[in-house]
């Protein structure tokens, strides 16, 4: 506090005080006399990096961060400056490369963020500067300039209102962008501005940037020519946001307050970390392995050095005498400078060309994904776009998927279906045949052939022409009325006329439109409407009895021209029905439920007419309830309650939020797989609700476990106390019951079948209870509670989530135990945090912006292609690199350890057992252009069966394939074989008389005959892993052993002029001149594959299993619940009330 | 860039691109590993049997010389440091070996392959090459400068430490001694004899004098260019030297001495007494090691080496082994999966 006192008074650094005041337009009104020069940062976004002056020294900081670049450098000094046996360019060469393709990697991907945010940062926008509009970038737009935003464009930057050309100071933004909600929001001018912007004089103190977007608090001081200012209040209102679009309002002009990386919008993105996946965790625990290995390995070589050497004649015999140098060195020194140099010797066991395999595999595999037509979307006439290629793998491993509702599960958009007046149904669907439009379907449950009763019909048609707050588009308006000779009326001309906040409104008064009665908008009081004769109607608005989700219902109160007062109410079945007539409910009700199973959202309609004694009662009591200052809320909720009843159910509707294609398919691809599907969602909880039914997400059997603010509100406890209760209760039922479920059932059901699913309904306010409870022990007891419980339940639905809870809820399941890997799809900027959160952020290229596809990992054009994105690509990617790194490692270690084995051998003086160049090129030339094949073309199972058996995802998951236990069989088949091939030609080598012309073989030959067994068996091996042999395989497998046996030739056919040593001059073509030597070959080779083959006829159980799958797929999947093929799909109940399967 | 493609247009419908090259899928099942198991299995035991008998036939004979044990012959060579000290070794050949039979030497416990050794030596120098012959490289060190700081040829530890020991071999006939011809060619590589090595280019056609300035090895008696009287064996291209600096590969090692190739001993060595005399020079008991020679026969596969034929039999039983053990377990596991549908 005093620190605050204390910065006011000084005028001290602006960032520490808690408010910034910004002058409007820069004027500072004339009184005022002390100028502080303010900064604030400008309106530029930055996502990029890099810049082109640092990427040099940051990126080479932020390579040799990793561990494994690291310790190539290291080798690489000791080797520059110790006398190790090889030189330092079998090291240097490697990590060069390395470092070069990374750069240029990260320098690419990072050029393509720079041209994304220049993209935002060079939109054109008008500022007001001097009395005239000015273009200006985007990006230099300072605080305090007032910019002008036309119709359709988004908001630069977080800006107050001042100005509208509409009528009453208000304009229409949309902020589906940001937070999902696509519905118009009204937004206020600030009163008392002036028309004349150039001589309004007022300054503005608001709070520094916070993330919240729903909150701002601030003050407008206005000074008219020297009077005291006026202090005006600024709130959440008052605020355009950054990332929202205008609608409905052809000007605004607003002061900018936050810019830049200040704004709302960007401060609700959360810091760039690089993503690592899980197989980079694995590699490098691999590589402390095999560090520990190499370590060990040279320390016992050097200890055993000085044990060998403390024998007589070990030394320093007769023939091999130091330097003086050498004796000069002191003991220690030297032990150590032989430790670094058999680490040297050694540390081709640890790859730098993995990095590099890796590194390209990623890069080059990641074209596959966008190269996928299946991902090409003909609307918008894109494919998949892949942002960063690093996590291609963690697509395999995906755990849990976090998705938001509008826009990535429902195309949110709303169709009116069908309805039906009186029990009696009305299609729409098939009345395009009709003449009259308007047609009775012989569906099962109604009347053959009959209708309801001509009053009766267009009592309902006014009832949705009448019953709703939608409001008409200006200057569309006239147009209606020469349209509206048909139902055919054109799509186009349609979607822009009405605005209303609920999409649902919008379909119905379409509906009404289609079935003949139109609404023209509002005329002062009265609402007009068009019916099926043509003629206009207007109706004397006179109450609006408001839509709350508690309630589930809205009403108007109308005046007839004839001066009837009539209520019109809709709303959910269960609100509706105990208010109306029992015996009009029992025909409609089949409908209704009907239409629910089927996954549309029904709403019923009743009306009531009002004497004018009832109404006079009623309008007395709603205005005295809205004057009140004391419960407002309450007591308008009991006159609204009161006035509701005894109405009479003329019908209901059926309105379907049409699910993105294939998203129940999706979704229940995703369950086959053992994914857990949690829906994130800004919006209402009872739309999220249907909708998670309409895509299968919450089946008629789940029991739906609720945790939201009006479970908590129901009853007289507090909200912490119900909450503990409602925790502890749930947590009983999904978690504990269930394992004693699952042991019962253990014997004789399998895993996936015979259990009560669970679905679990979280809204925000309630889970920042769950997540920021009091900082006491329950804190976290709530937070591991209501996770485990989560983690029980098939699906989860949150609702009313800001942008940053949702990146909580993600943090918070990455985070949990065992950490799973999490997946994060959205398509608006109010994802992008968790987008950013989850390992792996998938962006929807919908309709809201390009936020959520710039910030994500991959986009796709539709939530469809997801599963093959998951389901195909993620597991090949999977296992191909899984299989890269394990063999890696494995052809590494079965180099090395022959060379280890050869220093018992030479005295342990670092004799290198095969040549420099054999040393160099093993990675690089000969056993790389395999893997790298492998690892961009295998596919062990075959696409097709990929999609069609989901379950296969979950052979993979876990990380199975990277695991200590198949580490360890690669790193004991590595073992072996190395054994086998050092030991093998040492046998052989007790007479090195092998030619048939009696001429011995030295030791290049010992180590040219190894690394040829190597060469092959290691490339054999990988063939006989290689399940799908494209020519590119063939070519690459074949080509490289041609190569490796090409270039012994020519390595060994000149002698090399610069070279010093001539070590393998003629030694290759020698070896191959001795029968032995080629049948040491092959018996090695032979040797070293057996276990494998036979292990790998063995795992045969599992054989046939596969090839089942790709002879006839589907059919392993049929036993699973969830998937598409299973014949009896269970009955799904969806609407806005069902409660029948809520547990509370 | 491929990345940008889809702003393009629709992305390349091609096989590679699609992931739809037409692949063969071959699977390792019972059914394809057992016949081949089977296959690779006799195979194998019939070339192991081929070797196993090949090896059994190579006739060999290994003399150990090195007088460490006292009442051995050249016991007496082994202390006294005069150079040229001659002793002989009888023995005595019980089957005649067909011939044509090679003379080896063997080392034990001798580190040809020890790093510093191995480099130790200046292959440009070896090839000719004057500059290299003036200056050795540094690898050589200690043995790369001589006194006067003349540079040593040919320099490093290798050719310092040159085997030079001499031997010749008499066959005894009725106590008359007949010397067995001993062929001093065609014992090293012909790569190295005719192209890796070369002498410095004679100077006045003397090959002495291509060596001035130069100091003979430490340890050398001779100068390299008095190697051998033979012009074609002298200097760099002597076939001993060329044998000596390929080094071997593990510390007990034999090398090639001679080939008995001359005359009626090319065809065979008769059974009977032979007498072995050496001139002992080389020490080897300062690091325990052992001086050997053997007489071997040599077929398609070289000298005898049973380990490999031992190798083959052992692989392909086991082969075959595995195939039965396929079998039975194959056959179990087709009777299950009759019985479960």
């Amino acid at each position: 506090m005093f620190r605050r006192c204390f910065n006011r008074w000084c005028g001290g650094d602006e960032k520490r005080v808690d408010s910034r005041t910004i002058y409007v337009g820069h004027r500072r009104c004339p009184g005022t006399n002390t100028y502080l020069p303010l900064k604030f940062c400008d309106n530029r976004i930055i996502s990029s990096k890099y810049t082109v002056w640092n990427f040099l020294p940051k990126n080479l900081f932020e390579q040799f961060r990793r561990i494994a670049n690291f310790y190539f450098l290291i080798i690489f000094l000791v080797q520059v400056i110790v006398d190790t046996p090889t030189s330092p360019v079998t090291s240097g060469l490697p990590l060069f490369f390395v470092i070069t393709v990374t750069a240029i990697k990260q320098g690419y991907e990072d050029w393509l963020r720079h041209k994304a945010d220049n993209e935002v940062n060079k939109y054109l926008v008008s500022v007001q500067e001097d009395g005239g509009a000015v273009r200006k970038e985007s990006e230099e737009i300072k605080v305090g300039d007032v910019v002008e935003v036309t119709e359709d464009e988004t908001f630069p930057c977080d800006l107050i209102l001042l100005q509208s050309t509409r009528d009453d100071g208000t304009c229409f933004v949309t902020t589906a962008s940001l937070d999902g909600e696509s519905n118009h929001k009204t937004h206020f001018t600030v009163a008392d501005t002036e028309k004349h912007l150039d001589s309004f004089y007022a300054t503005i103190e608001c709070e520094q940037p916070q993330p919240d977007l729903y909150k701002f608090v601030g003050r407008m001081h206005i000074t008219k020519d020297g009077q005291e200012p006026i202090v005006r209040s600024l709130g959440p209102e008052n605020l355009l946001l950054k990332g929202a679009t205008l609608k409905n309002t052809k000007k605004i002009y607003g002061v900018a307050v936050y810019t830049g990386m200040e704004t709302k919008m960007a401060l609700n993105y959360q810091g760039k970390s690089q993503k690592r996946s899980a197989v980079e965790k694995s590699i490098n625990a691999f590589l402390i392995v095999y560090l520990c290995i190499l370590i060990s390995k040279a320390l016992v070589c050097t200890t055993l050095k000085y044990v060998w050497q403390s024998h007589p004649g070990h030394d320093e015999p007769w023939y091999n005498q130091k330097t003086q140098k050498e004796k000069d060195t002191f003991k220690f020194l030297k032990m150590f400078t032989d430790f670094l140099s058999f680490m040297v010797l050694f540390n081709f066991i640890i790859p730098v060309s993995m990095y590099v395999t890796v590194e390209m595999q990623k890069f080059l595999g990641s074209f596959f994904i966008s190269w996928d037509k299946d991902f090409f979307d003909p609307e918008i006439q894109e494919g998949a776009l892949v942002n960063t290629s690093d996590l291609n793998e963690e697509l395999g491993q995906v755990e849990y998927v976090f998705t938001d509702k509008t826009g990535t599960l429902t195309q949110n958009n709303m169709e009116f279906i069908e309805c039906c007046i009186d029990g009696y149904q009305y299609n729409y669907r098939d009345s395009r045949t009709e003449l009259d439009g308007f047609c009775v379907t012989d569906g099962p449950v109604s009347k053959l052939q009959e209708k309801a009763g001509k009053e009766k019909e267009e009592l309902f048609l006014r009832a949705l022409c009448l019953c709703h707050t939608v409001q008409v588009k200006e200057g569309t308006e006239l147009h209606g009325m020469d349209e509206v000779d048909g139902i055919g009326a054109s799509d186009d001309a349609e979607q822009c006329c009405y605005i209303a906040s609920s999409p649902d409104e919008v379909a119905l008064v379409k509906g009404a439109k289609k079935y003949g009665f139109m609404f023209l908008g509002m005329e002062g009081k009265h609402m007009k409407m068009q019916n099926r004769n043509k003629d206009v109607e207007q109706y004397e608005l006179l109450h609006v009895l408001n839509f709350d989700p508690v309630r589930r219902r809205m009403s108007v109160i109308v005046k007839t021209k004839s001066g009837e007062t009539l209520l019109f109410c809709k709303g959910a079945d269960s609100s509706v029905f105990p208010r109306v007539q029992a015996e009009e409910v029992e025909r409609i009700r089949m409908h209704v439920e009907r239409n629910a199973m089927e996954g549309y959202r029904t709403l019923c309609m009743a009306y009531k007419s009002l004497s004018s004694e009832e109404y006079e009662q009623t309008d007395a009591a709603l205005q005295d309830a809205r004057l009140a200052l004391q419960d407002r809320e309450e007591r308008l909720a009991q006159v609204y309650d009161q006035v509701e009843a005894g109405m009479h159910l003329i019908g209901a509707t059926a309105v379907e939020d049409r699910l993105q294609e294939e998203a129940a398919e999706t979704m229940e691809a995703l369950h086959g797989a053992g994914m857990k599907v949690w829906v994130l969602t800004g919006d209402k909880m009872e739309t999220a609700k249907s909708t998670c039914y309409a895509c299968r997400l919450f089946l008629k059997s789940t029991e739906l476990l609720e945790l939201t603010v009006r479970t908590l509100e129901e009853g007289d406890h507090p909200r912490e106390e119900k909450l503990h209760e409602l925790l502890l209760g749930y947590h009983k039922r999904a978690v504990q019951d269930r394992h004693k479920d699952k042991d019962k059932e253990a014997v004789t059901r399998s895993w996936s079948s015979g259990f009560r699913e669970f679905g679990f309904i979280v809204d925000g306010a309630t889970l920042s209870l769950v997540l920021n409870a009091s900082p006491d022990a329950s804190a976290s007891r709530y937070k591991s509670l209501f996770l485990q419980i989560c983690q029980n339940c098939t699906a989860v639905l949150c609702c009313r989530m800001a942008p940053l809870q949702k990146a909580q809820i993600v943090k918070m399941v990455k985070n949990s135990k065992g950490s799973p890997i999490t997946l994060s799809i959205g398509d608006g900027a109010n994802d992008v945090s968790m987008i950013l959160e989850a390992h792996v952020g998938i962006g929807v290229k919908g309709k809201e912006g390009r936020q959520a596809v710039r910030n994500s990992d991959y986009a796709i054009p539709k939530l469809k292609h997801l599963k093959k994105l998951l389901l195909v690509h993620g597991h090949l990617y999977y296992v191909r690199i899984a299989h890269l790194v394990q063999y890696f490692f494995y052809k590494n270690l079965c180099f090395i350890l022959p060379q280890f084995l050869y220093q018992f051998f030479c005295g342990f003086s670092q004799q290198p057992l095969y040549d420099a160049a054999y040393l160099t090129m093993y990675n690089i030339c000969f056993t790389s252009m395999p893997i790298v094949a492998y690892s961009l073309l295998e596919q062990h199972i075959c696409i097709e069966s990929l999609l069609e058996n989901a379950s296969l995802y979950r052979g993979i998951a876990k990380n199975a394939m990277l695991r200590w236990g198949p580490f360890l069989y690669w790193t004991l088949l590595g073992l072996f074989e190395g054994l086998v091939f050092f030991f093998g030609v040492y046998q052989l080598f007790w007479n090195p008389a092998l030619a048939d012309n009696g001429q011995v073989f030295g030791n290049w030959t010992f180590g040219t005959i190894v690394f040829t067994v190597l060469v092959f068996t290691v490339t054999l091996k990988l063939a006989m892993d290689t399940r799908h042999w494209t020519w590119v395989n063939h070519f690459v497998i074949w080509g490289s052993l041609a190569f490796y046996i090409f270039f012994s030739f020519f390595w060994g056919g000149i002698i090399w002029p610069f070279m010093q040593q001539q070590r393998l001059y003629f030694v290759f073509a020698n070896m191959l001149s001795s029968v032995s030597a080629w049948l040491i070959i092959i018996l090695l080779i032979m040797v070293s594959l057996l276990p494998d083959i036979v292990i790998g006829v063995f795992r045969q159980p599992q054989g046939p299993d596969r090839q089942q799958f790709q002879k006839n797929p589907g059919q392993s999947g049929a036993g699973d619940p969830l998937s598409p093929q299973s014949p009896a799909r269970p009955l799904l109940f969806r609407n806005f009330a069902d409660e029948s399967n809520t547990v509370l | 860039m491929g990345k940008e493609n889809p702003k393009v247009g629709k992305p390349d419908n091609t096989a590679f691109t699609q992931q739809r090259l037409p692949a063969w899928q071959p699977i390792l099942s019972a059914g394809i590993v057992l016949p081949l198991f089977v296959v690779i299995g006799l195979t194998f035991i019939g070339i192991g049997i081929g070797l196993f008998i090949t090896s059994r036939n190579v006739q060999e004979i290994e003399l150990d010389y090195t007088g460490d044990q006292e009442g051995a012959p050249c016991a007496g060579c082994t202390t006294n440091a005069t150079t040229n000290c001659k002793c002989t070794l009888p023995f005595k050949i019980e089957n005649k070996f067909e011939g044509p039979v090679f003379m080896y030497y063997g080392l034990t416990n001798y580190y040809q392959n020890y790093r510093k050794y191995g480099v130790s030596r200046d292959d440009d120098q070896l090839y000719g090459n004057i500059d290299s012959l003036k200056s050795p490289a540094n690898f050589c060190s200690p043995y790369q400068m001589g006194a006067k700081q003349m540079p040593i040829a040919p320099c490093g530890a290798i050719a310092n430490s040159l085997f030079n020991d001499t031997f010749r071999l008499f066959y005894k006939v009725n106590k008359v001694y007949t010397e067995v011809l001993l062929d001093d060619n065609g014992i090293s590589w012909w790569t190295d004899y005719n192209v890796k090595f070369r002498n410095p280019p004679e100077i006045n056609g003397s090959l002495k004098n291509a060596f001035e300035g130069t100091v003979k090895p430490l340890n050398w008696p001779k100068p390299v260019y008095e190697l051998s009287t033979n012009p074609n064996n002298n200097g760099f291209i002597n076939q001993d030297f060329l044998v000596w600096m390929r080094i071997a590969a593990l510390p007990n090692f034999r090398k090639l001495y001679r080939r008995i190739s001359e005359g009626n001993w090319s065809r065979s060595l008769p059974a009977g007494n032979y007498s072995l005399e050496i001139t002992y020079n080389y020490p080897v008991l300062s690091f325990q090691g052992k001086k050997k020679v053997v007489f071997s026969t040599v077929t398609w596969m070289g000298g005898k080496n049973s380990f490999l034929g031992i190798a083959y039999l052992v692989f392909g039983s086991l082969c075959i082994v595995m195939a039965l053990i396929m079998l039975i377990v194959y056959a179990k596991y087709q009777v299950q999966i009759d019985r479960d549908m």
